[in-house]
């Protein structure tokens, strides 16, 4: 066979064997070079990620709330709580009685990993039972665990003796 | 562009496996920061906080532009040296 007719072949060989050469010194090559391009198409997940936070963000319309009765005044003893629902149905949150004239509200989700919270009257605070996160009750706030993010707060107003939710903050 | 051949074949070999070694390493250091970058924006946007998205993707894009590039780089290592592949 001339000479010229083996280059060719050579040219034409498949993919497979430059992937999966059975020299050693190549093969050490190969592996770097496919984690290498494993990594960058990781990096290009993570911008795509933020592409797509970006597009959401983008795509974000300012919530409108409705007014929902979530109680009566006095409805509930001091320390007691109430669980409403708001600001769509199955969104559920909880007010608790702080005071004689006092009165906070949050979603029960907890911005961990969407555990209900619940009001620990002991420890004056609220606490999630997955991972242990405990939330201040004077302002959602986290004292404590995994949450890194407080707890959206209910804006509650205050309507003759009824207590009625006007929007939540931040917008959920 | 082959710099060596026969027998400086090796050391040249040698050396192309240091470079990409230090350039994945460059490029893992890259990779950690972008998910640093999308935790954190995610977090903002969670609470949010839009604001922190667009500088985040920028950000995000140069390191993944970086990232490319020193992808490029390796292979440029490994067409010099194993120029015969």
């Amino acid at each position: 066979m001339p000479d010229g007719a083996k280059t060719t072949v050579k040219k034409q060989e498949p993919l497979w064997r430059d992937e999966f050469s059975i020299s050693r010194a190549d093969e050490r090559y190969v592996s770097r070079r496919q984690l290498a391009k494993f990594l960058t198409l990781g990096s290009l997940g993570m911008f795509a990620g933020n592409l797509w936070i970006l597009v959401k963000s983008w795509m974000r319309k300012a919530q409108v709330y409705n007014r929902s009765l979530v109680a009566k005044v006095g409805e509930i003893p001091v320390g007691g709580v109430k669980l409403f629902q708001y600001p769509k149905p199955g969104e559920q949150c909880i007010m608790i009685r702080t005071a004689d004239d006092s009165y906070v509200a949050y979603s029960q989700k907890c911005t961990h990993l969407s555990c209900a919270v619940f009001y620990s009257r002991e420890h004056d605070r609220l606490e999630c039972p997955c991972h242990q996160g405990y939330f201040s009750v004077q302002d959602g706030s986290v004292l404590q665990g995994p949450p890194t993010r407080p707890l959206p707060r209910v804006v509650l107003e205050r309507s003759g003796d009824a207590l009625i939710a006007i929007k939540m903050e931040p917008e959920v | 562009m082959a710099l060596y051949s026969g027998s400086q074949q090796i050391p040249q070999q040698r050396r192309g496996l240091t470079a990409i070694d230090a350039i994945t390493a460059l490029i893992i250091i890259l990779l950690v920061v972008q998910i640093w970058l999308l935790s954190a924006t995610l977090d903002a946007f969670l609470a949010g906080h839009t604001e922190t998205a667009l500088p985040g993707a920028i950000v995000s894009g140069l390191l993944c532009a970086g990232c490319f590039a020193m992808y490029e780089f390796v292979r440029r290592v490994d067409r010099d040296a194993r120029p015969n592949r």
